[in-house]
């Protein structure tokens, strides 16, 4: 191996087709097909008193079929509990489309499919259902009085509870020199992509073929899901994510009632079928996260170290639990973070509310974890009148204690190990990089350090292939959302085979190119699909050195791949092509152009025996799996500078920094996007964006002129350093970055707007009236 | 109605809006749909020569007019313009999907300020929303645009070719 | 999020347009349609009949009379921003400008729509009060001059009657010292409070029914601002004190 692509800033080949506009997504597919239009609730909760009357709707010119439950061969059963628990005790799930009760404002009753979206539109209209609004539950606090029931058969709302204990709590707080309580709140979010979610359907009655493209970060999964659903070999089910235009973790629920309705109609109708969510349905029919209600109580000694910590919070689930509790069970892992804590104790309660199901948002469970922690380490600061950054240096894990078992459950079955980290450097560089204080009053240093279990399995696969021309081609079934697998695969796969990174052209998230695996989700596609890539094309590299060794007369230890040729070490001029070794890997009858004439049976033959040997197999091909022992544990310190004017309590950032450690880097430019991107996003949720339910159960901006979500104008240049610490848990040692960004943002934030106002902060999101209140509350 | 280049008839429906039609009845589906109500910035086209947003006109009131998208500023297998080029080499881009519309809104800025100053950039690529790159990179890319674009501004200065 | 039916009108001239407002039931005039088209693709805006006065010829200009400047129907903002003549004798205008949403709305938006569509929070109707202009309405029946005092009676209501068509807005010079100042949470967005000085006279929009006529040395008096999720009507009263401060400070 000569040429090294792994670590190099090698600009995107994904780029040139979506800067001309012929990117592929999934409503740029057209073939005629028929567009449909959801029918949604207007009520939070509501019984629906008569059955659903569509006559009109049907019965209107270019409406070509109106669904609802009561149409529907599985009307009656409820959509996947996609991860279950044990203690999930009282999971539920909705039906593709509701005929009882509905529990959040925007589920879906009806679903209408006209010539086009402007008939369907016109049409829903038409569609009667008469409701009788039932209590709403809205908010944690509210859930958790339980004087009205989401589900009536669900006591005191509680879907799950779970309590763990490390160490003796009860006992370590007993003898804490101080002890503190705190609470803190978060609001619920929106990850908000830019292209709101789609699908596209054909059924090929000829073929008895289902094709579907979906802007899912799971396609392998939704093909599973149809296969069952429709009792279909799964080799009858093709499912695609074409180009998708943001995921951010919604995009990985599944299934979304379109996602069968859409296939369900275009087998049902003969024609394709396409359904496009606009922007408002988006956000009330798109999963949602982030809120969460804390308890926590810390007993520390007199210099700041952390002895025991107990963290109760309230998990606001939504009305449905369709991705289990994984989000409550990521924030119970991760709130001790970075930091070692000897006794930890840590109980949630997941509790239904009115409001759109949660499941994870980029950061899934952490900003608030995170926003826990570093909150209480400054209030320990503050009680004790030592620095801010002193506390944390106090507390952290050191560089020797690796790994690190914090001893709680994750999200994989396992319990938490931290394979590999440096956060005192962390915190070091990232201070240095922050630099001295601005002059200026109300100027506020925040800061925040954070680790991020990334790389969860069970697994991903890649499938590498050189051609007789010796280009290569490689696919996995992961899609992608803009996180430039095209391009880092082919630098993974490149150095393996000794190509240019131009000679390896990727697909993901394709079925019919490689059909098994999970999804795009937790930060994990360059450790799974990246080292199923490094595993395939190293399978490749082996093969093309034992047919190749057999052609130079050469011992393949002595083989080497590079320059797109495979030659003997120390001897470049002895080698061949790796074309020409794709070639030879066939036998083949016939030739058919591009060399293969050296591969027929009156060739020269270069070894005895049969041409393709026992357990050989033809093609210079190979399919490579790769399944994680346990996640890989990304770390990172954030520090910022903020001022904020104290009369019209504007935020301006004046300088954020960013120190990441995500083991050894694959590409980074591409990496320094996650992260500017993450920490912007971050921004918008610590300042700008919230979802703002009324006690009605009403989201009351449901739209882009409402939701604030932050311009060029409103996010700040963002310094980065790196280190890396590689993982000693896959081959590669890399770790994942795609969330990172937005952790600890809404901490550091809050820090500093706390000491540059003077004001507590233990709530997210913030906003000027917010901070006007606050001030008010806590005249200086 | 004139599209890039090209004469097209005028659409039937009046209340089609120019973004469907351009991407549904012309299948120049580059020019993308984010929010329908004029804030993300998505479906930036240039009406004769400016940005604007295709979701918020009827197409039957481009008759008459021409209209540029993504499409239009480098032909097929041609290099790419200025602007794309900046985009492609300051990795202005992750998903895609914003990006025809920042393109197109970079390029009516560019014509109003071919050397931006930092406030004109800011302000130039308010109005476009990307959920993806934080818009570090994609003021750079308008910097390095501005560079590309300095000899060619006059050629350039309606945005078409 | 599409447009619900209506039936589509082009006129050609201002007396066509006239006639057909003067005709029609339930009709609604599109100029830049940057704040119409919004509510028809959310169909909370659901008219009969579109009036588009977009192929009216001549009627987009930008001109000098009476001690002031004419803006047409079809002036666009961007042209107004961009007008030397503005820039010269109103310049309080073109400093509104930048702050109406984006260069991109601006380059269809119209100034003139603005002001018929009265949003209490929107810039430019302030403009209009803060400096005393007024505009020319036209109808079948007849022309008339809207002093601005006279235009603005609710949210998003206007005293122009269902056949008139506010065909121009004109504004006196004023090369006093003149500011426009608001806070909003992303830049582009309307206001949640904003104030507009012209010499003595302090118009103050976001914050009532309309943009309305305060004095600078008790802002607030009488105001009695409306609530929502960014602002509460005390934020309110407070940011008009603390915009009109500075406003006055410079």
């Amino acid at each position: 191996m000569t040429t090294r692509w792994f670590g190099a800033p090698v600009q995107r080949v994904e780029d040139d087709r979506l800067l001309r506009g012929h990117g592929r997504f999934t409503d740029d597919i057209g073939e005629d097909a028929l567009e449909c239009c959801f029918v949604r609730s207007p009520y939070a909760h509501a019984r629906i008193i008569t059955s659903i009357d569509a006559a009109a709707a049907r019965a209107m010119p270019g409406v070509v079929a109106v669904y609802t439950a009561a149409d529907l061969p599985f009307g009656g059963v409820d959509l996947p509990l996609l991860i279950p628990h044990p203690n999930l005790t009282h999971g539920r799930t909705q039906r593709c489309l509701a005929s009882d009760i509905v529990r959040y404002s925007g589920e879906a009753v009806a679903f209408v499919v006209a010539e086009n979206r402007y008939l369907a539109e016109d049409a829903a209209e038409l569609v009667q259902v008469e409701y009788e609004p039932l209590p709403v539950v809205i908010t944690p606090e509210v859930a958790a009085r339980a004087e009205h029931l989401v589900h009536s058969d669900v006591p005191g709302n509680i879907a799950a509870e779970m309590l763990q204990e490390v160490g003796d709590v009860d006992a370590a707080m007993a003898a804490a020199p101080r002890r503190k309580r705190l609470r803190f709140r978060y609001e619920r979010g929106a990850a908000s992509p830019m292209e709101a979610r789609a699908v596209w359907a054909r059924w090929s009655s000829d073929e008895h073929r289902l094709t579907v493209y979906d802007s899912t970060q799971s396609p392998t999964s939704i093909r599973g899901g149809l296969a069952v659903l429709f009792s279909l070999p799964e080799s009858s089910v093709d499912v695609i994510a074409p180009d998708v235009g943001g995921g951010f973790g919604p995009k990985i629920m599944l299934f979304y009632p379109d996602e069968l309705l859409v296939p369900y109609a275009a087998m049902q109708l003969g024609r394709p079928v396409k359904w496009t969510e606009d922007r408002q349905e988006h956000f009330t029919a798109v999963n949602q996260e982030r809120g969460q209600v804390h308890e926590v109580e810390v007993g520390f000694d007199d210099e700041g170290r952390l002895l025991a910590l107990q963290d109760d919070f309230l998990h606001d689930g939504g009305a449905y639990t369709p991705y289990g509790i994984i989000l409550p069970i990521i924030t119970s892992a991760q709130v001790p973070g970075p930091y070692r804590i000897p006794n930890y104790r840590v109980r949630f309660r997941d509790l239904y509310t009115n409001a759109v199901p949660t499941s994870p948002y980029r950061g899934a469970g952490r900003p608030h974890a995170c926003f826990v922690m570093e909150r209480t380490l400054d209030a320990i600061a503050a009680d004790l009148g030592i620095d801010r950054i002193e506390v944390r240096r106090r507390n952290l894990i050191q560089a020797g204690d690796f790994p690190y078992d914090v001893g709680v459950a994750w999200q994989d079955g396992n319990t938490v190990v931290y394979d590999s980290g440096n956060y005192p450097v962390l915190l070091d560089k990232a201070i240095a990089l922050l630099g001295p204080k601005p002059a200026g009053d109300h100027v506020g240093m925040g800061i925040g350090i954070y680790v991020e279990g990334t790389g969860v399995g069970p697994y991903e696969g890649a499938h590498v292939q050189v051609l007789v021309s010796g280009k290569v081609v490689a696919a996995t079934g992961i899609p992608n959302q803009g996180q430039a697998h095209a391009t880092v695969w082919a630098q993974v796969v490149a150095d393996e085979l000794g190509v240019d990174v131009k000679d390896v052209e990727i697909t993901s998230g394709d079925t019919r190119r490689f059909p098994w695996g999970v999804g795009t989700f937790a930060s994990r596609g360059a450790v799974t699909a990246g080292n199923a890539m490094h595993v395939a094309a190293r399978m490749v590299a082996d093969k093309a050195r034992q047919i190749a060794a057999d052609h130079l007369e050469a011992d393949p230890a002595d083989l080497e791949l590079a320059g797109g040729r495979v030659r003997v070490k120390g001897s470049p001029d002895r080698g061949m092509p790796l074309g020409a070794v794709a070639v030879l890997s066939n036998p083949v009858r016939y030739a058919f152009g591009g060399g293969t004439e050296a591969a027929t049976q009156f060739a020269a033959k270069p070894r005895p025996g049969p041409p393709l040997q026992d357990g050989e197999q033809p093609g210079l091909e190979a399919t490579g799996y790769y399944s994680p022992p346990g996640s890989t544990w990304a770390s990172g310190c954030h520090a910022a500078y903020v001022r904020v004017d104290p009369k019209t309590f504007r935020l301006e950032i004046l300088k954020y920094v960013v120190v990441h450690d995500c083991g050894r880097v694959i590409n980074p430019l591409v990496l320094q996007g996650q992260i500017e991107g993450g920490v912007a996003q971050g921004i918008a949720g610590a300042f700008y964006e919230r979802l703002a339910y009324d006690e009605d159960g009403q989201l009351r901006n449901a739209s882009f002129m409402e939701f604030l979500m932050p311009y060029a104008t409103e996010i700040p240049a963002i310094e980065i350093d790196h280190i890396e610490t590689p993982s000693p848990l896959n081959p590669l040692g890399v770790k994942g970055a795609g969330e990172a960004g937005v952790i600890p943002v809404g901490a550091v934030i809050g820090s500093a707007i706390e000491e540059a106002l003077g004001v507590p902060i233990t709530e997210m999101p913030l906003s000027p009236l917010k901070l006007y209140e606050l001030s008010r509350a806590h005249p200086t | 109605m004139k599209v890039n280049g090209v004469s097209h008839p005028a659409p039937t429906d009046p209340r089609r809006l120019l973004s469907d039609h351009l991407r549904h009845d012309l299948g120049l589906t580059g020019t993308h749909v984010g929010c329908e109500h004029g804030v993300c910035g998505c479906c930036t086209v240039l009406l004769d020569g400016a940005p604007v947003r295709s979701c918020l006109m009827l197409a039957v009131q481009a008759e008459r007019h021409e209209v540029t998208t993504i499409e239009g500023l480098a032909r097929d297998q041609a290099p790419l313009h200025p602007v794309q080029q900046a985009f492609h080499e300051c990795h202005g881009l992750q998903c895609g999907f914003c990006t025809p519309g920042f393109v197109m809104s970079v390029v009516g800025l560019l014509a109003q300020h071919p050397s931006p100053s930092a406030q004109e950039i800011e302000e130039g690529i308010a109005g476009n929303l990307c959920r993806c790159t934080g818009y570090a990179s994609i003021r750079r890319s308008v910097l390095r645009a501005a560079a590309l674009s300095s000899p060619l501004v006059g050629k350039r200065r309606d945005g078409a070719e | 999020m599409k447009p619900p039916p209506f039936e589509y009108h082009a006129p050609t001239s201002v007396d066509e347009t006239c006639s057909l407002l003067g005709s029609l039931e339930e009709a609604k005039v599109l100029a830049g349609g940057q704040s119409l088209v919004p509510l028809l693709n959310f169909r909370l805006a659901r008219p009969a009949h579109l009036i588009d006065i977009n192929r009216i010829d001549g009627l987009d200009r930008i001109y000098e009379r009476d001690g002031g400047v004419a803006v047409q129907a079809l002036a666009r903002q961007a042209a107004v921003e961009d007008s030397e003549l503005i820039a010269r004798i109103c310049p309080l205008l073109k400093d509104a400008m930048r702050l109406v949403a984006h260069r991109v709305i601006r380059n269809r938006g119209t100034v003139c729509g603005s002001l018929a569509h009265a949003d209490p929070a929107s810039e430019l109707p302030a403009i209009l009060l803060a400096l005393g202009g007024n505009v020319t309405v036209v109808s079948r029946r007849t022309q008339r001059v809207i002093a601005a005092d006279q235009l603005f009676t609710g949210v998003f209501e206007t005293s122009l009657a269902a056949d008139e068509l506010l065909a121009e807005a004109w504004f006196p010079a004023f090369s006093g010292p003149s500011a426009i100042l608001e806070e909003s949470r992303r830049h582009g967005d309307f206001a949640l409070a904003g104030v507009v000085r012209a010499g003595d006279a302090l118009a103050l929009f976001g914050v009532a029914s309309r943009p309305v006529l305060a004095d600078r040395r008790d802002p607030t008096h009488g105001l009695q601002p409306s609530g929502d999720l960014e602002a509460t009507p005390d934020f309110r009263m407070h940011l008009v004190r603390v915009l009109t401060e500075k406003a006055f400070a410079a």
